[in-house]
């Protein structure tokens, strides 16, 4: 029963607990589930409330919970309530909400490895300032039999706790020798075992110097170091699977019954699907049955919506807008276009640079040298003296002095006081090493639509349309779904128009709105249905009676912080360039509307790709942001890619980061903090030499006690973690 | 220097102490949402029901 009892709720009233208590038994007999939601816009104490409350008010919901530091809610609900509706619930009032695939996130939230690490590290901190304390005393000269007593405790409580905390180092450093390899742990490990066994030995025989504190010292620095190392990486992961689990595919599947709701991956070529208008098609195949206008941007980047009839070929990925569809099912999965730009996606990645990260790189030149060093010094003191005992206190001190507690941290302090920064701007970065690539960026690459633009157009020269006019527009469009007639009706409305009274108002799917008003035919829709002459723009176009039909043009909407981020990275001196699989005149347009010189229109995938790699070959460091499946080869060809959280999953798979919220100014930022971060890692690196170069001389020298071990690794570890914290 | 023989297990004691409690907020949970626990206090809504 103890286990069954809500942990969150102590309560001093036996009869309080065993009501819910009962209800959860029988809960537990139903099974409940668990659903997961992601609440991306959730910032304040006020948000957590209200979340729980308007989640706890829905019929089957039994418990919620927030955890703002994840933006995410667990719902424990008995099985009939389905996320959709919760999350509709939520959008009502007022918080973003998405579903989460619970299965995918498993694995992230019990982070037993990540558990594991803090309770070594705090084992390892509780031991070392134990150890420390007992220390002082023999620093401040305590001898003979005190300091015997006081390096016994002191091994009493390190061996123990270097056995235990150290284990993550001793197995890779274990694995890498079995390997014929050496990496960081391989001197770490040395110097722990080097230290405690001469300073055991010592001990034994009475002897001055007992290096236990700094063994102890080392686990606990460089425990922490893995820990921020951990939770960083721990973090992007989740923040990739949060993104996959994102998309869950479904698809309605009509059987002989009716139709019924399946995942996408479960169809067979034949079967036929219903996609309804505002929904995604799931497959590629042919039309069957309905009219409709299918939105291709995520796919090929034209803004412009295409109409399709009964026998045109459909590709997953484009939206359907206006009217309902039956699809027959061509391709599913694996062998849609989709997936197949998915294996483009592969082969860029495969010939994406080797990039060394700057912690391997300093670690590739740091391991040999500490071996070489040390084996110099105890073989140099060997000869010299010809006494083994000397020669294996001079190595442990040279190992302990030079071992990279501060190189261990300068890494690890940065990147996690960076992406902290960059996850409050609005930034996930799901790749460790992206944001070191990032600082290195001399040329950026934009996709148009659904990237810099919002994808919504905006009516233009509203403003010169008849009252008359403006009334009937208003009540066709109020009749469509229709992102163009959506458009309209807010820009209208915006203007104070009221509808005019229409009567048999009639979508026909595919073509546009028709009604009556005051007894004559009045139409909005496509030029081809009405007769009349199509203009360059996107537009639609009104008729009212036998009058001539009158164009209404939309232009694009910029996405917040477009301009601005276009002004600031050429101010900054970088190549700006537009990318987009859109016709040229609408490019060159809308280039010269943000202000960028170069632009590249009509690209295909493979072109993007191809185009970025040109780029790449002539030496240019490029950042790739984009949205669309045609963009995804060219996200992953770049050397580092940025997509925004509305773009496809593939697209956000592709990249390295993702723009949680709608600006784009979080891109200027965040390679700001990049640059900073990169700065701040070299510092550290230069801080954490300085003081190896320093103490290293004294310890081959036999000079360094154990003091001047402890000050040494104790300041250099601090001034590290301090410099990274200068970037929050 | 005879008082070093209670110093030393109690201090030992007191930070053995500390590493238990520290364990045990570890085992349940309260370092999974810290940004979180920190608003909820602030709130009225949990005086008679904390969660």
């Amino acid at each position: 029963m103890a286990t069954l009892a809500d942990p969150q709720r102590p309560s001093a009233c036996p009869a309080c607990d065993a009501v819910p208590l009962a209800e959860r038994v029988a809960g537990k007999a139903l099974t409940e589930t668990r659903l997961m939601l992601a609440l991306p816009g959730i910032h304040c104490a006020a948000c957590i409330s209200g979340v729980e409350r308007v989640l706890e008010a829905q019929p089957g919901v039994e418990a919620a919970r927030v955890n703002l530091t994840l933006r995410r809610a667990s719902v424990q609900a008995s099985p009939e309530v389905d996320a959709e509706t919760l999350c509709a619930a939520l959008t009502k009032a007022g918080f973003e909400a998405h579903e989460l695939d619970p299965g995918v996130l498993a694995a992230t939230d019990v982070d037993e490895r990540g558990r594991a690490l803090l309770m070594r590290l705090a084992v390892a901190v509780f031991a070392m300032m134990n150890v420390m304390l007992l220390s002082v005393a023999v620093w401040s000269g305590a001898d003979g039999v005190t300091r015997d007593m006081m390096h016994w405790i002191s091994a009493a409580i390190a061996i123990p706790a270097v056995l235990f905390c150290g284990q993550p180092f001793y197995g890779s450093a274990f694995a890498a020798l079995r390997g014929g390899r050496l990496n960081m742990d391989v001197p770490i490990t040395l110097a722990i075992v080097l230290a405690v066994g001469t300073s055991l030995y010592e001990t034994m025989l009475s002897g001055e110097h007992a290096y236990f504190d700094a063994a102890i010292a080392l686990c606990a620095f460089l425990l922490a170091g893995r820990y921020l190392d951990h939770r960083t990486r721990a973090n992007a992961r989740s923040a990739a699977q949060e993104l996959a689990a994102l998309e869950v595919p479904r698809a309605l599947r009509i059987t002989g019954q009716g139709t019924e709701t399946i995942a996408a991956a479960d169809l067979r070529p034949g079967d036929l699907v219903r996609v309804l208008p505002g929904g995604r098609i799931p497959v590629d195949g042919v039309l069957t049955e309905g009219h409709t206008e299918l939105d291709r941007s995520i796919m090929t980047g034209e803004t412009l919506p295409a109409a399709a009839a009964p026998g045109d070929a459909v590709h997953a990925g484009e939206a359907n807008l206006t009217g309902p569809i039956t699809v027959e099912v061509h391709a599913a999965g694996s062998n849609t276009e989709l997936a197949r730009i998915g294996d483009l996606v592969a082969v860029a990645e495969a010939g994406r640079s080797n990039y060394t990260s700057l912690a391997d790189a300093a670690a590739k030149l740091y391991a040999p040298g500490v071996h070489i060093v040390a084996v110099l010094a105890s073989v140099g003191w060997f000869i010299y003296t010809q006494d083994l005992r000397i020669a294996l206190n001079i190595a442990a001190a040279v190992l302990i002095i030079t071992c990279p507690c501060a190189l261990g941290l300068a890494v690890p302090a940065v990147t996690t006081a960076a992406s902290a920064r960059l996850f409050r701007k609005g930034m996930l970065i799901k790749n460790g090493t992206a944001l070191e690539r990032l600082a290195e960026v001399d040329t950026v690459v934009f996709d148009k639509t659904g990237t810099l633009t919002d994808g919504a157009p905006e009516p233009m020269g509203l403003g010169t349309m008849s009252r008359t006019e403006a009334e009937v527009a208003l009540g066709l469009a109020e009749a469509s779904a229709h992102p163009l007639a959506r458009a309209l009706v807010s820009g209208l409305k915006a203007m104070g128009t009221m509808p005019a009274r229409l009567d048999g108002v009639e979508e026909i799917a595919g073509f546009g709105v028709k009604a009556t008003w005051n007894g004559r035919l009045v139409r909005l829709g496509r030029a081809g249905w009405l007769g009349a002459e199509p203009v360059a723009e996107t537009a639609t176009y009104l008729s009212i009676g036998d009058a001539p039909a009158r164009a209404i043009r939309f232009t694009e909407v910029l996405r917040v912080g477009a301009e601005d981020l276009v002004h600031t990275l050429k101010a900054r001196g970088m190549r700006v360039v537009l990318l987009s699989g859109d016709v040229t005149a609408a490019v060159d347009t809308f280039a010269a509307r943000v202000g960028i010189d170069e632009s590249v229109a009509d690209a295909r995938p493979g072109e993007k790709a191809a185009l970025v790699e040109r780029l790449a070959q002539q030496g240019r460091r490029v950042l790739m942001v984009g949205d669309g499946m045609n963009d995804t080869a060219a996200l992953a060809a770049a050397h580092v890619s940025i997509s925004p959280a509305t773009a496809l999953e593939a697209a956000r798979a592709a990249s390295d980061m993702v723009l949680t919220g709608r600006s784009l100014a979080a891109i200027a930022e965040a390679m700001e903090t990049a640059t900073a971060a990169r700065r701040r890692i070299k510092e550290n690196f230069t801080i954490a030499s300085v003081y190896n170069l320093l103490a290293v001389p004294l310890a081959v020298a036999g000079l360094c006690s154990p003091l001047i071990a402890a000050l040494a690794m104790s300041s250099s570890s601090l001034t590290v973690s301090l410099n990274a914290l200068r970037l929050r | 220097m005879d008082v070093l023989g209670i110093l030393i297990p109690a201090s030992l004691l007191m930070g053995g102490v500390g590493l238990l409690a520290f364990w045990w907020m570890l085992r349940r949970g309260q370092f999974d949402d810290p940004e979180g626990d920190a608003h909820r206090i602030l709130r009225d809504d949990y005086d008679d029901h904390p969660k």
